[in-house]
């Protein structure tokens, strides 16, 4: 197999007393689709967290594509390659969708103060592209949603700002895209109808890898190729879905199975 | 198809006519009747939604509108050409402005409540009174280096300011306007409480401090000051505008509602709040070397920390993030407590009042923000 795309080596985190993180080694391969599950509280957005540079890793190592990205801070994590959405929906709701998704394809638009003030036919031009991109991107996930790219994202309703929401995470082209719980806060139909435009968008986008934290079984169910599952911080079982639902030590922590 | 301009030039209009009529107005009376009649008439156009076509134009006409405006204030500085005192009035709210600009950057885009807005201006003030006193640097130059030197002693306030979060910024802010009241008052060689006298401007040979008659009309020594105020609004305008409409602006968004989330999507959210932070500072600076030497004297007391509330209450009461909202706001704001000298005694309990009555019943202010718009007129095909 060729290098992983991310590779973690006793990854862990401690709050005081409490370890959130325990020594977790995992790993991901290009193009695999990996859910991270566990019961509330077991460690999975804080593993996000650690890993996009939000908080430090107390100790062990990640690697991203055999670069070692432990600690490296949130910005250069992304500028890397690695883009996320948050389990409480992180949109800056009074701007309008192109905002939204421009800012996380930041890393591919001029920062410069000459090039943004006085540079303004290059602006222009750059600004054509990138929403020519973006709308591209959202027409995938919603055709009606394209066409209202300069509206405010807080009059959405919930499922289109999870569109939105995945829609910023990939416009920069990321090669692991980290989705925090995206079916909270959504309807059984509207959850299936988000993993199909998921699914698809993997479809298009070659090497694109995923890690996924989710509480919907069914959704892992479906998706996932493999699920890591954490307990008190700690891995408990790795496998397919159907493997680590037979898992006696899964059910007894998070099935809540006799 | 582009909006039609004249409901615009109608407002414009109607604007320009109620602020000479505000400033003609001689009696407190007057002047209530003409405030009274203006709120009445904004309430009914707003009812009746005649405030609609006129606020697209504003939006799908801009630079056409933009003019108008400059027009509408040349129309108020020609009718009172010989006046001083009305002149006096629209070079303080072009200033006001000019500091409003830099707030709106730091307050409305960055997040960073800045309540040492008079503090800045005082640097850029006392920077010139010490300049033209001791050198003969031109005083085009001077204005420049007053909001160098404000934008290098806010620079003294970046690191604590880059420590807070969101509106924290406000309380570090306001430790140092206090402190710098403090050091004007005790500091002899800035002339204590007294304060320091300016010499007239002078550009290229032109005393500013001279009426002068143009086709034999005498005209008031206060318009030279106002023209220079008009070019260095507009520059600034200029200049905010394109940041907003910028990616720099969205980074500047971004770092004010999320800085967790604009982190994780490559914003440095340090070098944005210096950016921000140092550009609304110099843009304060520069309107002080103005104000002092169209004022021609000043003293510690203009710039306490009442006069900063009064500038981000302009921001608030004007729509946070609105260049043209802080521009009604510093009429408003300057305007009114002169006209009636019978609220000047209560006039920080009247803005405070008038704020708080926004806050609750328009929380945008009088003119809110509008989605940003990064290229003026453009269409997606």
């Amino acid at each position: 197999m060729s290098v992983p795309v991310l590779a973690l080596e006793g990854f862990t985190r401690r709050f005081g007393g409490l370890v959130a993180l325990d020594q977790l080694d995992m790993t991901v391969g290009e193009g695999e689709i990996v859910g991270l599950i566990g019961p509330n509280g077991s460690g999975k957005t804080t593993c996000f967290n650690v890993l996009t540079g939000i908080y430090e890793a107390s100790a062990g190592r990640a690697r991203f594509l055999g670069r070692d990205i432990t600690n490296l801070r949130a910005q250069a994590v992304y500028e890397a390659g690695i883009a996320r959405t948050f389990q409480r929906s992180r949109l800056c709701l009074p701007l309008s969708i192109v905002d939204n998704i421009m800012l996380g394809n930041h890393k591919r638009l001029s920062r410069g103060l000459w090039f943004n003030l006085f540079r303004r036919a290059a602006f222009r031009r750059q600004f054509e592209q990138a929403f020519a991109e973006a709308r591209e991107l959202v027409r995938v996930f919603d055709a009606p949603l394209a066409e209202r790219m300069f509206e405010a994202v807080g009059t959405l309703p919930m499922i289109d700002r999870r569109r939105i929401e995945i829609c910023r995470a990939l416009v920069s082209r990321p090669r692991l895209l980290l989705l925090d719980e995206p079916s909270a806060g959504m309807t059984e139909e509207e959850t299936r109808e988000l993993m199909d435009d998921i699914l698809e968008i993997r479809g298009r986008i070659a090497g694109l890898t995923i890690v996924i934290i989710e509480h919907e079984m069914g959704v892992i169910e479906r998706i996932t190729e493999r699920c890591v599952v954490l307990n008190f911080g700690r891995k408990i079982a790795e496998g397919s879905y159907r493997e680590v639902a037979a898992d006696r030590q899964v059910q007894e922590a998070y099935l809540g199975v006799e | 198809m582009s909006a039609p301009l004249w409901p615009g030039a109608i407002a414009a209009g109607l604007v320009t006519a109620l602020g000479i009529a505000f400033m003609w107005a001689e009696n407190e009376w007057e002047v209530v009747a003409v405030l009274v009649a203006a709120a009445v008439g904004a309430v009914v156009a707003r009812r009746t939604g005649w405030l609609e076509p006129a606020a697209r134009a504003f939006r799908e006409r801009e630079s056409a509108m933009n003019r108008l405006a400059i027009l509408g204030l040349f129309v108020f500085v020609a009718f009172f050409h010989d006046d001083h005192f009305p002149l006096l009035m629209a070079g303080t709210v072009l200033i006001y402005f000019l500091v409003c600009l830099g707030l709106t950057i730091q307050f409305g885009y960055a997040g960073m409540v800045n309540f040492a807005a008079a503090a800045f201006l005082g640097v850029g003030c006392y920077t010139a009174a010490v300049l033209t006193a001791h050198t003969a640097i031109p005083h085009l130059l001077v204005l420049a280096i007053g909001g160098a030197v404000a934008a290098l002693v806010g620079s003294i306030l970046i690191l604590p300011v880059l420590r807070t979060r969101g509106h924290y910024s406000a309380v570090v802010t306001i430790a140092f306007v206090l402190l710098f009241k403090t050091f004007l008052e005790v500091n002899d060689t800035l002339g204590g409480p007294q304060g320091l006298k300016l010499p007239s401007m002078q550009v290229l040979g032109w005393t500013f401090n001279e009426n002068f008659s143009v086709a034999g009309v005498e005209v008031s020594f206060y318009m030279s000051y106002v023209l220079v105020a008009l070019a260095l609004v507009i520059a600034a305008f200029a200049l905010t505008r394109r940041l907003e409409r910028s990616w720099i602006g969205l980074s500047l968004d971004a770092v004010r509602l999320d800085e967790t989330a604009a982190a994780c999507f490559g914003v440095h959210i340090a070098r944005w709040k210096i950016v921000a932070f140092t550009l609304g500072n110099f843009m304060a600076g520069v309107a002080g070397a103005l104000y002092a030497l169209m004022l021609g004297f000043i003293a510690p007391t203009n710039f306490t920390f009442g006069d900063s509330l009064i500038m981000v209450s302009i921001i608030l009461l004007g729509g946070i993030g609105n260049p043209w909202g802080a521009a009604l706001a510093a009429a408003i704001v300057v305007v009114l407590p002169e006209k009636l000298q019978l609220i000047q005694e209560y006039r920080f309990l009247l803005f405070a009042a008038l704020v708080i009555l926004v806050l609750l019943y328009r929380p945008g202010g009088l003119l809110p923000r509008q989605l940003r718009v990064y290229l003026p007129g453009w269409k997606p095909r």
